[in-house]
């Protein structure tokens, strides 16, 4: 059985792209075959985030149209086997989605696939409810600040009420909520929303945490998703929420402020 | 800034609090919202053009708002009248 999965969140660069390619390609990893579909038509990105900017041929758009197969657009990934990237069309044209177009192709991916992933764009508009039309089970992004998390529970009523599931009277989307930027020595200063903050206001429980890290830039720098640098906080929060995903309990890690050492301490300990 | 402004100023109140209470309060209205029917807000224009007829009052001096008990909704109507 497949299953596909709309990463999402409503307010714009929360982090959806970043989540997408690290869950994606965790995913790929424990041996899944999964694809990453990119939806922000006209600002495609995940391309560059999964480093392979440079091979894309055709997109999401030309499938739909039919000036190309499915697996002429899909790019396989150079690292694992089992990880496949379709591109978001860079048309500046807002219909060039339309519900009948994604239908079949996300349905024809699942025939596929066992996870399809689902870059969902910002917002709530047009882009991001064909995202999140024919999921499974949804991975709602959130920065732990106050217009995200307004944002996140008008995408979490979404969910619930304008998905084909709910349209067909079906079990409704699995929600999961994913906090990312989140940074222990500002919540230990009272300055930034906890996670208990977050879980108790939303009435949802994380995925994961991803703390605020340097390693995040650095890995879209070089177009490798973050998960794939396991010496990373961020990388290993990712790896730990892509167990949870598949069924696993694992404590969360990383919600502590890190003591720094002496030398941190004496030359000013990066954050 | 005199002193006590001073040592108020170095104690900062945790922000994350009123974060957090001012988010528990927008969502629980959103959500109430939500599981509104469609017509309330027409329905409560046309009950603001009816009173005015007879009494002047604004948009927000009318308050539609159903609340649902079980098997019944109740429809609330808040009208405040201005001074005589
Ligand atoms: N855990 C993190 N630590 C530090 N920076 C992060 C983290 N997660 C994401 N970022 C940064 O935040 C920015 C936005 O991330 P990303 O593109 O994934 O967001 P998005 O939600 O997909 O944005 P959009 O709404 O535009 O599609 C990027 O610069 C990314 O490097
Ligand atoms: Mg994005």
């Amino acid at each position: 059985m497949s299953k596909i999965i709309v990463v999402t969140s409503g307010k714009g660069g929360v982090g959806k792209t970043t989540t997408s390619a690290a869950i994606g390609t965790g995913l790929a990893l424990r041996g899944h075959k999964t694809v990453i579909v990119d939806f922000d038509v006209g600002l495609r990105n995940l391309d560059l985030i999964m480093g392979c900017e440079r091979r894309v041929v055709y997109d999401f758009v030309n499938v739909i149209n039919g000036d190309a197969t499915l697996n002429q657009a899909l790019i396989k990934d150079k690292r694992l086997e089992n990880l496949y990237i379709l591109a978001a069309s860079q048309t500046r044209d807002k219909d060039a989605l339309t519900v009948e177009g994604v239908e079949k192709i996300i349905t024809e991916l699942a025939e596929q696939f066992e996870y399809v992933i689902c870059d969902s764009p910002a917002g709530i508009e047009k882009g991001a409810h064909l995202a999140m039309y024919l999921a499974d089970a949804a991975i709602v992004v959130t920065n732990p600040e106050v217009s995200s998390v307004r944002d996140s529970d008008r995408m979490l009523g979404l969910l619930s009420s304008k998905s084909k599931r709910a349209e067909e009277g079906r079990e409704p989307i699995t929600e999961h909520l994913l906090l990312t930027r989140y940074s222990p020595e500002r919540v230990a200063r009272g300055e930034m929303l906890s996670v208990e903050d977050v879980e108790e206001i939303l009435s949802i429980q994380m995925i994961g945490v991803i703390p605020e890290s340097q390693a995040v830039l650095k890995a879209s720098n070089q177009g490798v998703p973050v998960i794939l640098d396991e010496e990373s906080d961020a990388g290993q929060a990712y790896s730990d929420a892509v167990d949870r995903l598949l069924g696993k309990e694992v404590p969360h890690r990383f919600l502590e402020v890190q003591k720094k050492g002496f030398l941190q301490r004496m030359f000013g300990g990066k954050e | 800034m005199s002193i006590l402004d001073f040592l108020r100023a170095r104690k900062k109140a945790p922000t994350a609090s009123i974060a957090k209470e001012r988010l528990q309060i927008i969502v629980a209205h959103e959500r109430g919202q939500r599981d509104e029917p469609d017509y309330l807000p027409a329905l409560q224009k046309e009950l603001v053009e009816v009173i005015r007829k007879y009494v002047n009052i604004d948009h927000e001096q009318v308050q539609v708002a159903l609340e649902n008990q079980g098997s019944c909704s109740i429809l609330e109507l808040n009208i405040t009248l201005p001074d005589r």
